[in-house]
């Protein structure tokens, strides 16, 4: 199909262009297919069932990763980790994106006391350490999967709520939005024509991130043993799990942590690719 | 004769990367004591080829050929070491935009002093070297000034701190890339006078870079005229301006308001836009927009031929019928 | 000028109005404290407290039931655990009978210490390599550069933690923490060699978007104007590097160290877990984990309080360096 060389190319060809971001989206990709196949429960071995008689062996062709100390499949359950890890951690972005950007383009809008109010709440939230403040509404809420998913909404809804404000703020200075205001196009019709567009591309930008981020979170805290609780599988956990036997069996700390770190660079890379992909001055890091 | 104190030959300058031609091909002296004015519009190469004097280009472009002989020396070949003894003492330069050319988060007097460190021991004279030189160039409350930041001045003011900058060591050849372009046409005047002045009185040679015919008038002895990386047209400033040869030399004098012309005409202007250097094949660059034009310009590019005084590069000066 | 020009701008002017800005932020944040952790749990908090109490005398009773404010509608238990924070009662310890006060005390020092190591750490080793990037962007040592940010910042705090410790106490039988904890002021080495270990990976957190900045700073210092001018009046590289390029990138890179604090106090906690530091953060956990409540709220506060109190002194820092903001 023949492009037509007047229109403009859109993100998506871009994105191509940026060797980083092609290898962050197949990284990610590659996360996601493995999560799919956990929830659908297309794993070599149950990820609960103990099998005591090969318990701390490496890996070998029945069980990919190796053993834990209870003989489960080090492999099976990092895949079922990830999966956990990326239900909670896309919950989560996915209320604090809804809620943060709702509230950042209406406060940018509406200005005046409602704004200042929203800046000074964004302000206190972010005065407390990510983790910290997780630990504490967890420890409130109860560490249920969607309640540490909530918890971790809680922390990085703030930072949704500056990036989408930021340019709500910036486009209602400009000239064209004040004529069309003097004009008397509907308030919806402004945000849908103008400010939206504008406001898409740091969005997308900060979705990746804060997945990145999240995803961290969520295994820090079930680390610390707040999250996922045994016997259930998560990445955090495992690596808790394998602290006191990684000098004999390395393969039970390297493998979930090198999932977490797969998808967060993976993640990372995707969001340089699309800041690049979306920034009309097409500047690289 | 005496020996030209710079001498440019076949200076080319081009991206280094995906090459384009920028400056295609300079030549032209510089004797000492004397003051020669580069014209040209934005992209005809002038403002490179002065930065490519001293080794300034920007990253991204360099020297693509040619020569720069200062004192002797062969610019274009000198190490690290040797460019750095020049800058500032030998040659110095005086740039565009005053506001962006000092660094803003150090006082004023560090930044002069280093002129003096950087070439000699500083001492206890020093500070009244540069206080001199600050009160020569018309800096109020030199001591006050000194202690300042450059965000505490206005353009104007900066501008005379550069001048100061680079004269303290009182430098063979002063190169001046537009230095009164960002500035108010009052404050203009001042700095032309200034810089004018201080030039006879230290007996230094200049290379005073402008788009602007009607400044360098009084400024400079000689005038060289640029278009699309090459030079078109050199000659002392009484042939340019009364008996031009080049076309576009011829355009760009009618297109001065003139102040003692009340006959209320519409300024004329050259038709078409200045020509992108590296799209220039081996033709006559100015020829598209050139009402002398004829096939022969497009045929081959014309060389510049002529004397110190007078030379011009076209198949059909003005002089011609 | 009139009485109302003149108290306007007295009122509004820079420092009454970052004073007042502070102000109302650590206001926002002990409601924030108070509503995500006293009203939820609220009824199990007046449960516990009738129960787990034996340990505490009758006075530091007392004192625990203004902390809660126990009996008391919502907005005068708010209050009341405004007074007592204020005036130093921050609840007791219902396990040990300890004043929170006193515990924090003790514990705020250590975490402090590990924050300060890991910041100076991280900003050595992110400005180094920052630097090291620049000098040629696009080449193998600005990809290594660049491949190292991204580790540093994907690998999680507590993996690398966990391998220090593998590694070390197993393969190299050296463990400095695997001994009691002795303060700076005991025994300077020992408590070195202990902070080590965690400042370095906090210090590795830090690093990576510190590097990230100084990189960019750099770059984008390089083609301006001023460094050319430098460079044309003669100046050495070296000096150029320093005076010129170094000084003014360093307001990103302060700005950046400033947020990253942040950040730092939250990985304090699972580091000072892991490695038995005796701080603020093992002191919230541990709280966490037996239930105490009063702990949990006054140490989310104290962090709070840190917080704001180190964004200050960036602000502070950052006009010292930056001789354009009027102070």
């Amino acid at each position: 199909m023949k492009r037509d060389p007047l229109k403009p190319k859109g993100g998506f060809y871009y994105y191509m262009q940026s060797t980083s971001g092609v290898v962050g989206a197949i990284l990610l990709l590659f996360m996601v297919i493995v999560s799919i196949c956990a929830v659908f429960g297309w794993l070599p071995h149950d990820p609960l069932e103990q099998n005591v008689e090969f318990a701390m062996k490496g890996p070998s062709s029945n069980f990919w990763f190796g053993t834990d100390e209870f003989g489960r499949d080090i492999f099976s359950r990092s895949l079922d980790g990830m999966r956990r890890s990326l239900t909670v951690s896309v919950s989560a972005v996915s209320i604090a994106a809804t809620i943060g950007v709702t509230l950042g383009i209406l406060s940018g809008y509406l200005g005046r006391w409602f704004d200042q109010l929203i800046v000074r709440l964004s302000d206190v939230i972010f005065a407390f350490p990510a983790i910290l403040l997780a630990l504490a509404i967890v420890s409130t809420l109860g560490n249920s999967w969607y309640q540490t998913a909530l918890a971790i909404a809680v922390v990085y809804t703030p930072i949704f709520i500056r990036v989408a404000r930021g340019p709500v703020l910036t486009v209602k200075e400009m000239d064209y939005v004040k004529v069309t205001r003097i004009l008397g196009f509907s308030s919806l019709r402004i945000l849908r024509k103008h400010i939206l567009p504008n406001v898409t591309a740091p969005i997308v930008v900060q979705v990746a991130l804060s997945l990145s981020w999240a995803i961290l979170t969520e295994s820090g805290l079930s680390f610390l043993g707040l999250g996922t609780q045994p016997p259930n599988a998560s990445l955090g956990l495992m690596v808790s799990e394998a602290q006191p036997i990684a000098a004999f069996a390395w393969w039970a700390l390297f493998f979930p942590s090198a999932f977490i770190t797969i998808v967060v660079v993976g993640l990372n890379l995707v969001g340089d690719g699309l800041r690049d992909a979306l920034d009309p001055a097409r500047r690289s890091s | 004769m005496s020996n030209p104190l710079l001498s440019v030959s076949g200076l080319g300058i081009s991206t280094v990367q995906d090459p384009r031609t920028l400056v295609n091909s300079v030549t032209f002296e510089i004797m000492p004591g004397e003051a020669v004015g580069v014209v040209g519009e934005s992209g005809s190469g002038k403002t490179l080829t002065a930065l490519s004097i001293l080794g300034l280009l920007p990253r991204g472009v360099a020297i693509a050929g040619g020569s720069i002989i200062f004192n002797g020396t062969d610019l274009t070949k000198a190490d690290p070491e040797t460019m750095r003894n020049l800058r500032g003492s030998d040659i110095s330069m005086v740039y565009q935009d005053p506001m962006t050319a000092l660094n803003p988060v150090m006082k004023l007097g560090r930044q002069l002093l280093e002129v003096i460190e950087s070439h000699e021991k500083l001492d206890d004279g020093s500070v009244a070297r540069v206080e001199a030189v600050l009160r020569e160039v018309g800096i109020p409350q030199v001591e006050r000034a000194m202690e300042s930041y450059p965000h505490e001045f206005s353009g104007g003011m900066r501008q005379r701190v550069m001048i100061a900058m680079a004269l303290l060591l009182t430098p063979k050849l002063l190169i001046a890339d537009e230095p009164t372009t960002a500035l108010d046409v009052t404050i203009q005047q001042q700095i032309l006078a200034l810089v004018s002045e201080q030039r006879r009185k230290r007996e230094m040679s200049m290379l005073w870079i402008t788009h602007d015919l009607g400044v360098v008038a009084n400024l400079v002895d000689r005038l060289i005229v640029m278009y699309a990386g090459n030079i078109v047209e050199s000659g002392t400033v009484e042939e340019i301006f009364t008996n031009p040869q080049h076309p576009y030399t011829h355009g760009l004098l009618s297109s001065l308001p003139s102040r003692t012309d009340k006959s209320r005409k519409r300024l004329t202007s050259i038709p078409g836009v200045p020509q992108k250097p590296w799209l220039v094949g081996n033709t006559c660059a100015f020829a598209p927009r050139c009402f002398k034009a004829t096939s022969e310009c497009t045929a081959s590019a014309p060389k510049l031929v002529g004397t110190l005084e007078k030379s011009v590069a076209c198949f059909h000066p003005m002089g011609d019928k | 000028m009139s009485f109302g020009e003149r108290t306007s701008r007295i009122l509004l002017s820079t420092p009454v109005l970052r004073i007042g800005s502070v102000l109302s932020t650590l206001f926002g944040i002990s409601i924030f404290v108070f509503l995500v952790l006293r009203v939820i749990p609220g009824d199990s908090i007046i449960g516990a407290f009738g129960i787990e109490t034996g340990v505490l005398t009758p006075e530091q009773i007392d004192q625990l039931k203004i902390y809660y404010g126990i009996d008391k509608s919502l907005p005068m238990q708010y209050l009341s655990w405004m007074q007592s924070f204020l005036t130093g009662n921050m609840g007791y310890s219902y396990s040990t009978g300890i004043s929170i006060a006193s515990l924090t005390a003790k514990a705020l020092p250590v975490t402090i210490e590990l924050a300060l190591i890991g910041t100076i750490l991280g900003v050595i080793m992110g400005i180094a390599v920052g630097t090291f990037s620049a000098r040629k962007p696009g080449s193998i040592r600005d990809f290594a550069g660049q491949l190292f940010g991204l580790m540093a910042l994907a690998v999680p705090g507590f993996v690398l933690s966990t391998t220090i410790v593998t590694i070390m106490a197993n393969k190299f039988h050296y463990f400095p923490n695997g001994y009691e904890f002795v303060r700076l002021w005991e025994d300077p080495w020992m408590n070195l060699q202990q902070m080590m270990f965690p400042g370095l990976v906090l210090g590795i957190a830090v690093a990576a978007p510190v590097m990230r900045t100084t990189r960019s700073a750099l770059l984008e210092t390089v083609d301006k104007d001023f460094v050319r001018t430098a460079i044309g009046k003669g100046v050495n590289s070296r000096k150029v590097q320093t005076r010129h390029i170094l000084r003014n990138s360093l307001i990103p890179i302060v700005t950046m160290t400033g947020i990253q604090f942040g950040y730092l106090l939250g990985g304090a906690v699972i580091v000072e877990n892991i490695f038995s530091l005796p701080g603020m953060g093992r002191q919230v956990l541990y709280a966490i984990t037996k239930r105490e409540y009063a702990t949990v709220q006054s140490s989310v506060m104290v962090f709070a309080i840190l917080f704001i109190a180190i964004n200050v002194i960036t602000d502070l820092i950052y006009r010292k360096i930056d001789p354009r903001i009027k102070k």
